[in-house]
């Protein structure tokens, strides 16, 4: 009888023993999958920074996660959603990566979280600006962390309105994307007590501005908005500059900006541009830090999605040791639980819709004369809540949270 | 022999080379056991653009009229078959059969105005009219402007096979990939294939001796554009997601690109240019920023030492013993 109940016991104990630990880590091994755009118009914002950004946050946490490995794999995808979705689909199917990270282009980003949702396994979005990430395409395992287009638009709307830019011009990319944007920054504006004195549409891709400056000097308005992204909106401040609209009297607010932008640009063209970031790296002395070590191996100062990337890994991995296990659906809900702070974001809290909230900053381009050299390129104006900066998640329209 | 025997036999049909037939019998037998070996969706991706530049190859390679226009087909055909099956809840033979007919009058459409005039402009006119229908796919509500159409889901064919299964679908993707590859090779080894390449050959011949030169063109452009269609609505099957990269100019390059690779003028060739293509984009993709500079280079090369392409290069090697 004893024999047999310590048999039976034994089994048991194995049995039980047995699954528990081969399921904590799956593939005995963390692998993180980095997937960005590494030779075209995004890499410089997210690319090979964002993967060296990936590694040092694992050799912060200690290189290894509940006694495993942890591995980056990084790949180009192009800026085309169907290479990312099937290099996705290739990294989870065939060589078990657990969670996938940077995700610069909106689409991309929205195809592999759909990857994601289907196969079970997180996705870290910080290179994508598409609110809809959270909103109407949310998923319980997509996270968006550094920024969305909701925090840039309402970030710089509501801050230029207080800070005395009360009336606005909008120059808009013609598609989906550029009329959002324009509608948001709108409604933000006129709820703040500014006005919309009127409002051009441009081509998209366009390269020629001329016409639609002209009539934004004409307007008379104290901000010239520009609802675009990417070459048009970096093409629209160089002939901004041309015809001097900031010298005018005028200043332009970029809705969708990042600091190698004004690196590429250059101060002279840039000057007095307010723009909207979730990080820079000339805060305080622990970002300077970062930076520093960030530029030894990158060769330059890192844009707030390469940091962003650093700060989703980091919690990814405390996510993981927190819940005992890699499994998504655990992993996720950690996520959701847990403050956010880091260099990146102090006091970061994770919605229930995946979306990261910390506060974001207000920036006004430096003249020539009051930057002391490469990348000191942003006056801090004000800082945004993260309260305020982001949507709430109850109006975002994510199915997930209703 | 078997294969002269087989020949013998069927005389007409199988009017090749017994390499060709070797060759083939090979590829098939490769491609019924390669999802064994290689990632089956990256495996579908290189069918579908192989189909495509098959097709594309039926307008440059066979009829000497240079097409930059033909994203618009592939591109379009893969939003109207994404569309259909996620919104209009189309099973997926009758989304990809609605794709390949909207390709077919789009190609109608692009014809009947481009083949009017030769060369260049008739380059220049296929590429306005596919920017075009970019400009619409990027404003058009249906499409999700540049964030494109996503989660498609792969349904199941005929209302009871599922595909969401990699292999199940691997092996309706095949099918229409030898559908379509029959069909090209069908039409080359038809008379109107011979007219078209009489066409190639010398326009003004071809019409003293009679032919409605343009009838050919309008035909062989729908033809080809119907197939284009076909390949674009099964990549958005594939890859379930639809977005503004196939309906871009480059894209249109890009099969230019593959055709010249593998081998112009050649019934297989551009199956081969498209897969080392995207072999290439693939497989380097974790190299980085090297990607492009090392297509970059393999693309010189090919141009510098094979000139006919790598199929058409093969080919000329290799002189057809049995002809």
């Amino acid at each position: 009888m004893f024999k047999h109940t310590l048999l039976a016991s034994a089994l048991v104990a194995t049995l039980a023993s047995g699954p528990a630990t081969a399921d904590a880590i799956s593939g005995d091994k963390i692998k993180i999958g980095v997937l960005t755009d590494m030779a075209a118009v995004y890499a410089d914002l997210s690319g090979t920074g964002s993967v060296i950004a990936a590694e040092m946050a694992v050799q912060d946490f200690g290189g290894t996660v509940l006694g495993k490995p942890i591995e980056v794999v990084s790949a180009d995808h192009q800026n085309k959603a169907d290479i990312a979705v099937s290099k996705a689909r290739e990294w989870i199917d065939a060589e078990g990566v657990d969670m996938i990270t940077d995700l610069v282009t909106s689409s991309v980003a929205l195809a592999v979280q759909e990857v994601g949702r289907e196969k079970n396994r997180v996705t870290m979005a910080t290179g994508a600006a598409s609110s809809q990430l959270t909103g109407k395409s949310c998923s319980p395992r997509g996270f968006h962390w550094a920024y969305d287009t909701f925090s840039l638009a309402n970030g710089t709307g509501t801050a230029v309105v207080k800070n005395g830019g009360d009336s606005w011009f909008f120059i808009t990319a013609d598609y989906a994307f550029g009329h959002a944007l324009e509608g948001d920054v709108s409604d933000i504006v006129k709820a703040n007590g500014g006005t919309v004195v009127g409002a051009v549409r441009h081509p998209f891709p366009s390269s020629d501005f001329a016409s639609f400056l002209l009539q934004a000097q004409a307007s008379g308005a104290k901000i010239v908005g520009l609802a675009n992204a990417g070459s048009d909106t970096i093409n629209a401040i160089k002939q901004a500059a041309e015809f001097g609209i900031v010298e005018g009297g005028q200043n332009l607010a970029g809705l969708l900006m990042f600091v190698t932008d004004i690196h590429s640009l250059g101060l002279k063209a840039a000057k007095g541009l307010y723009m909207t970031t979730g990080w820079y790296w000339d805060l305080n002395d622990e970002t300077r830090a970062w930076a520093a070590r960030f530029e030894q191996k990158a060769g330059k100062k890192p844009t707030m999605i390469q940091v962003g990337t650093y700060s989703a890994v980091l919690s990814y991995l405390k996510a993981i040791e927190k819940a005992g296990t890699d499994e998504a659906g655990a992993v996720a809900e950690t996520l959701r639980s847990m403050p956010v702070n880091d260099v990146f974001a102090k006091g970061g809290m994770v919605y229930a819709n995946g979306r990261m909230a910390h506060d974001m900053y207000l920036a006004q381009v430096k003249t020539p004369a009051q930057s002391s050299g490469a990348w000191d390129y942003l006056n801090i104006v004000h800082t945004i809540p993260a309260r305020q900066a982001f949507q709430d998640p109850a109006k975002s329209g994510c199915a997930v949270i209703n | 022999m078997w294969s002269s025997s087989l020949q013998r036999r069927l005389p007409r049909i199988v009017d090749m080379p017994r390499m060709t037939i070797v060759a083939g019998i090979i590829v098939l037998g490769a491609l019924l056991v390669l999802p064994q070996f290689i990632y089956p969706v990256f495996l579908m991706k290189a069918m579908c653009f192989a189909l495509f530049a098959c097709a594309f190859n039926l307008l440059l390679g066979f009829t000497g009229l240079l097409s930059f226009g033909h994203a618009a087909f592939f591109g379009s055909a893969s939003y109207i078959s994404a569309h259909a099956l996620k919104v209009w809840g189309f099973t997926p033979e009758l989304a990809i059969l609605a794709a390949t007919l909207n390709s077919a009058l789009l190609g109608y459409l692009f014809a009947y105005v481009a083949i009017r005039r030769q060369g260049i402009y008739f380059a220049m006119i296929t590429l306005a009219l596919s920017q075009m229908v970019f400009f619409a796919a990027l404003q058009l509500p249906f499409t999700g402007g540049e964030d494109g159409i996503q989660a498609v889901p792969r349904g199941a064919l005929f209302g009871f096979i599922d595909l969401s299964d990699n292999r199940t679908l691997y092996f309706f993707v095949l099918a229409i990939f030898l559908f379509g590859l029959f069909a090209v090779w069908r039409i080359v080894h038809s008379p109107f294939g011979q007219i078209l390449k009489a066409i190639r050959e010398n326009e003004t011949r071809a019409m003293s001796l009679g032919y409605r030169v343009d009838y050919y063109k309008l035909v062989v452009f729908v033809l080809s554009a119907t197939l284009s269609g076909l390949a674009g609505g099964t990549k958005a099957l594939v890859v379930q997601v639809a977005s503004l990269t196939d309906v871009t100019w480059q894209m249109s390059g890009e099969v230019v690109l593959m055709t010249l690779l593998g081998g112009m003028g050649t019934i297989f060739g551009p199956a081969v240019g498209a897969t080392v293509v995207l072999s290439l984009q693939n497989y380097l993709s974790s190299l980085g920023s090297l990607v492009t500079i090392i297509i970059g280079v393999i693309f010189v090369v090919c141009v510098l030492a094979f000139r006919r392409g790598i199929v058409g290069e093969l080919q000329a090697r290799w002189p057809r013993r049995n002809q």
